[in-house]
């Protein structure tokens, strides 16, 4: 063999390497060039030892090294060499192929033949765990996208299956949309939505947004998650493009209106809700929403107005309670409240005046009793309380009545530590004896129990009721009259 | 069920070892990075993060410093920065390149690493390159899928799923849940059987199929012997119900977080909160966490008395009894003590704060619409609760119980309990209502059977694949519930005239005080009798379908009783359930 001669050896190892004078090359980022460069190719070498010495026969029989079957070989190694490395788990991608203007040196590489299996290999190792190679890591992409015609011939299916399984890949030769759209479904088909977002990155990124979203109509599922994945990443704009485009404008509109949120100062956020009028919401939530503008602007105004008055110290109910929180972007109900609290009696005309907040916004009235109630109990103002039941009849006949059960006054007016007095004029009211009788037992209105059972002509009840008082209290002797009252006819 | 184990059931599988598999993993990736590094943690892995490993283990392993991930520049001394972290959400990632530039700013270089747990999404790393900060961070994953709560509680830990499938749709994590159920398969199994319900389930299974195929088989002894997996929205009644037994309402009141609760000074009778592990470990927990809250109480009061007797015996001992009791009893007694307490304070307080909001009538409104009963008084009473402003959940709940009990909302109702929801809870909520029609939890009744006509229709003129196309479509626009016929043909609801004795339970309605047995258990029941889905066909076509049962190579005789192993992707409760609805905040 060719090998065992020792002239050719010598001038192997001399002039070859002398040619190029690598060993004096002291730049280290040439040196890391090379030595990947060198590594590339390593195996190539090493396992067609026999083979390129054949060729290198050829070669030194006159043929330029640069020939076109040195750079066929060159590049069949290369596929094969970065076909191995790009084998790796995927975070190294970027890395791997990264040698800038890898092409101009393939007939380089086989000048390393000598160094390369030891030198050479070493260096590239050390320098992967270098942190500067990191840096050039992200733009290195020109070599794969070269590779391309070589590399990845996967199918769709194949495509897939390595990204779920985080091995490297290659979108970039899906180009026809028929492709796209093929490895697109393949993705809905693994059920990764992971993967399918990946692809749709792609073709976010590759496909323009007209033609992307004419295909996605017609795929509910990778559409899915492209709305979401734009809801993520926060690209608005996009997203209400999109609904354009499918004609789902209701969504279009409180995705819009959802970034109210995002606005923290109240007058900018008035603004915005004003904008969001004009939206095409549903009917329904147009009435919604122009509610919420309405209230915010009046809240704006009341909270400027109550600050000013509650600072110089005018009026005496914020004195007394001074306000815990501002007014600012609290629900209806709780304007009202602070309204039925801080503003009661104004005239219809004020903003801040519960009958105008019930009127603007619509307010029931069974909540409007409620939260008024709440309010007015809060204060102790027994008197207003009393006058949210108070009709009169034409005769001119007072009369309590309510839109809502009076045991559920009880509980609300008890809840507001309203005292015995208040409550038992309400027990009274409730129109279920037992339920009467229970609550007077349980808010302890004895009046109320006494005269039921007077009126049961439940003596019984009334004698064991007897037992349960102090013998020196009132309750005590009221019922002895009673039960001593000879008119009365007891029916036990 | 955990009361009476009977003796043929089989020995529980060993599960710890799923945590010696993630610390290992976790110490290896941390070891990936020779050197002083810190740590920075998201707040959302912190709890599953100290069930696996503690802080000695971290620093043996070079962890110079914990943090929590908070979205402001590193203030670190170390030079390597580890960070773990859920993915969700995903637009706080805008934040992290801020960190990386920043530190570029001040001329400082340091190596940044991601540790995705459990896996990282392709979206999150375009994210990282789009911002030209992938290479200077480098990222990687903790296959961390399983965590055992319990002896017989696993979760996956991912609250997010429900939400990020069930209302956007995404399937990112149907993988996760596959390769969980491949770790599972790998350690425990061959599965004898593998039964399911829901599309979710369905591409989970395919999932785990396609990676066991991937890797090798490994004859082993199998330890878990059937599988039962169902989508959360097969059954979407129960989670919504009002939990009666003692577990459920600490959840409910105190909320159970990754097995622990925080017990506030309330409970503890100090001025500090107590965080308490709750498992069968606690011998106290582990005797009433089934029993129906009534029960405690007396429980309790009995297991004081015990208490009592047993510190008694020290009068009366001579010096070396006094010995062997303190070296031996007295730190169970005092265990057992410190226990009882906390557990007695506990039931205090929930007392006190049901009996405040009327938790009797609840339950009574509860308990009619699972019975279909006084549906009008129903409503006024959610109608009340919402106009009181009593909590927004709730109110939430309740609607969402009577909409998927009742097919859906009238449409006046649906109109009129709308407007009151957004006055009373703030108008932003029409986001909320938004969602939950998405999700089918919240619907008005669709005027006729028009969809559901419509739909076999179309069904018969194409394909199979287009159909079942269509049909994902027409349920997320119109999906019933079903629920009253699924109850009567299932039982569900035991008749309520009869009285039902919580002391000694006849079915699984004892959890809700007798009112109703969960679906979903219900389901399970039925096909492991069965032996399969054969019967139940009318049913699987009211949950909508997508079941399956596939047998394995081994199979076994289904004489032997069974143990229950849980497997979720999260423990939820009906808050939990509803604030993940929630869009309210920015």
């Amino acid at each position: 063999m060719i090998r065992g001669k020792p002239d050719e050896d010598d001038y192997w190892n001399n002039s070859k390497f002398k040619a190029f004078t690598f060993d004096d090359e002291d730049d280290d980022f040439t040196r890391l060039k090379e030595s990947k460069r060198a590594v590339n190719s390593i195996r190539s070498l090493v396992e067609e030892e026999d083979e390129e010495d054949d060729v290198e026969k050829v070669s030194w029989s006159g043929e330029p090294v640069g020939s076109i079957s040195w750079s066929v070989k060159e590049t069949e190694s290369s596929i094969r060499s970065t076909g191995e490395v790009r084998d790796q788990s995927f975070p190294k991608i970027h890395t791997a192929p990264s040698l800038p203007k890898n092409s101009s040196g393939y007939s380089l590489s086989s000048l390393f033949k000598g160094k390369a299996k030891t030198g050479s290999f070493q260096s590239f190792s050390e320098s992967f765990g270098d942190p500067s190679i990191r840096n050039y890591a992200p733009e290195l992409r020109k070599p794969k996208s070269e590779y391309k015609d070589y590399v990845s011939d996967w199918t769709p299916e194949e495509t897939v299956k390595r990204m779920q399984q985080g091995k490297v890949y290659s979108l970039e030769k899906f180009r026809s949309l028929q492709d796209k759209l093929l490895l697109l479904d393949e993705a809905v088909n693994a059920h990764d939505g992971n993967v399918i977002t990946a692809v749709l990155i792609y073709l976010k990124k590759s496909l323009s947004k007209e033609i992307l979203f004419r295909e996605l109509i017609t795929r509910e599922i990778a559409l899915r998650h492209y709305i979401h994945y734009l809801k993520e990443i926060g690209e608005q704009k996009l997203l209400v493009e999109l609904f354009k485009s499918m004609d789902r404008t209701e969504d279009m509109a409180l995705m819009q209106y959802r970034d109210h949120l995002n606005v923290r100062d109240e007058n900018k956020r008035r603004d915005f809700l004003k904008n969001c009028l004009s939206f095409p919401f549903s009917p329904d939530d147009a009435t919604h929403v122009q509610d919420h503008y309405t209230l915010l602007e009046r809240q704006i105004i009341i909270e400027a107005n109550d600050k000013q008055v509650e600072s110089s110290g005018q009026a005496d109910i914020f004195k007394k309670y001074p306000r815990k929180a501002s007014i600012l972007n609290m629900p209806i109900i709780t304007t009202l409240y602070y309204s039925c609290f801080y503003h009661y009696g104004e005239s219809d005309g004020t903003f801040s005046s519960p009958a105008n907040i019930r009127k603007t916004f619509r307010i029931s009235d069974k909540q409007f009793l409620l939260t008024c109630l709440g309010a007015r109990a809060k204060l102790k103002a027994w008197f207003d309380v009393d006058a949210l039941f108070t009709t009169k009849n034409w005769l001119g006949y007072t009369k309590k009545r309510s839109p809502i059960g009076f045991h559920r006054i009880v509980d609300i007016l008890q809840k507001n530590n309203a005292p015995v007095q208040v409550l038992q004029d309400y027990v009274n009211l409730v129109e279920d004896v037992e339920q009467k009788i229970s609550l007077a037992q349980k808010y302890k209105c004895h009046d109320v129990i006494i005269n039921t059972y007077r009126d049961l002509k439940d003596r019984q009840q009334l004698i064991v009721y007897r037992g349960k008082v102090e013998r020196s209290s009132s309750e005590y002797r009221k019922i002895e009259e009673i039960l001593s009252n000879s008119q009365l006819r007891w029916k036990n | 069920m955990a009361h009476s184990v009977r003796r043929d059931a089989p020995e529980l599988p060993d599960f710890s070892l799923l945590k010696r598999l993630a610390r290992d993993q976790l110490i290896y990736l941390l070891e990936q990075l020779p050197g002083r590094k810190d740590l920075f943690i998201e707040a959302d892995l912190m709890s599953p993060l100290d069930r696996i490993a503690n802080v000695t283990t971290l620093k043996q392993h070079d962890v110079d410093k914990l943090y929590k991930v908070e979205h402001k520049p590193i203030v670190s001394t170390s030079d390597q920065t580890v960070r773990g972290c859920f993915l969700y959400p995903l637009t706080n990632w805008f934040l992290f390149p801020d960190v990386v530039n920043a530190d570029k700013a001040f001329g400082r270089f340091r190596r940044y690493k991601i540790i995705f747990s459990p896996q990282k999404f392709y979206a999150c790393e375009n994210l990282l390159e789009e911002q030209g900060i992938f290479g200077d961070v480098t990222t990687d994953e903790w296959s961390f899928y399983l965590l055992p709560l319990d002896d017989d509680i696993i979760s996956l830990e991912l609250p997010e799923f429900f939400r990020d499938y069930f209302l956007e749709g995404d399937q990112r994590w149907v993988r996760t849940a596959g390769s969980a159920l491949h770790l599972l398969h790998s350690v425990y199994g061959p599965f004898s059987k593998v039964y399911g319900i829901g599309r979710c389930s369905k591409m989970a299974y395919e999932s785990w199929r396609e990676q066991v195929e991937e890797g090798e088989q490994r004859a082993r002894q199998a330890e878990i012997g059937n599988v039962f997996l169902i989508d959360r929205d097969v059954d979407l009644v129960t989670p919504l119900c009002s939990q009666v037994v003692y577990e459920g309402l600490v959840d409910d009141i105190f909320r159970i977080k990754c097995g622990c609760v925080e017990f506030c000074p309330d409970v503890t009778s100090s001025d500090k909160s107590i965080k308490v592990m709750l498992n069968s470990q606690d011998k106290v927990f582990n005797e009433i966490r089934n029993e129906h809250f009534s029960q405690v109480f007396g429980f309790l009061s009995q297991k004081a008395r015990n208490l009592q007797t047993a510190y008694d015996k020290r009068s009366g001992m001579d010096i070396k009894q006094m010995k062997t009791f303190v070296s031996e009893e007295l730190k169970g007694l005092k265990q057992e003590h410190r226990l009882l307490s906390l557990h007695i304070g506990a039931s205090e307080s929930m007392m006190k704060k049901k009996t405040k909001q009327d938790f009797q009538e609840l339950l009574k409104t509860e308990h009619s619409l699972l019975e279909g009963f006084e549906i009008r008084e129903c409503i006024s009473y959610i109608e009340e609760h919402i106009n009181r402003q009593v909590s927004m959940v709730e109110s939430m709940r309740l609607l969402c119980l009577l909409s998927l009990t009742e097919n859906g909302l009238l449409p006046k109702d649906y109109r009129s309990l709308k407007n009151q929801f957004l006055q009373s809870y703030g108008i932003e909520h029409l986001l909320t209502f938004s969602n939950l029609k998405q999700l089918g939890l919240l619907v008005e009744q669709q005027p006729g059977e028009t969809l559901t006509v419509m739909e076999s229709r179309v069904g018969k003129l194409v394909n199979d694949k287009t159909a079942g196309k269509l049909t994902d479509a027409f349920s997320s626009l119109a999906k019933k519930s079903n629920f009253r016929a699924l109850g009567r043909r299932l039982n569900l609801v035991p008749k309520s005239d009869e009285e039902y004795d919580l002391r000694v339970p006849r079915d699984m309605a004892y959890i809700f005080s007798g009112a109703y047995i969960p679906l979903s258990c219900k389901l399970i029941e039925q096909v492991l009798e069965r032996d399969g889905w054969t019967g139940l066909e009318e049913v699987t076509r009211m949950l909508n379908g997508h079941e399956f049962a596939v047998t394995g190579k081994t199979r076994k005789g289904n004489t032997q009783s069974l143990k229950f192993i849980v497997v979720t992707t999260a423990i939820t409760n009906s808050a939990r359930l509803l604030e993940s609805m929630l869009d309210n905040h920015a």
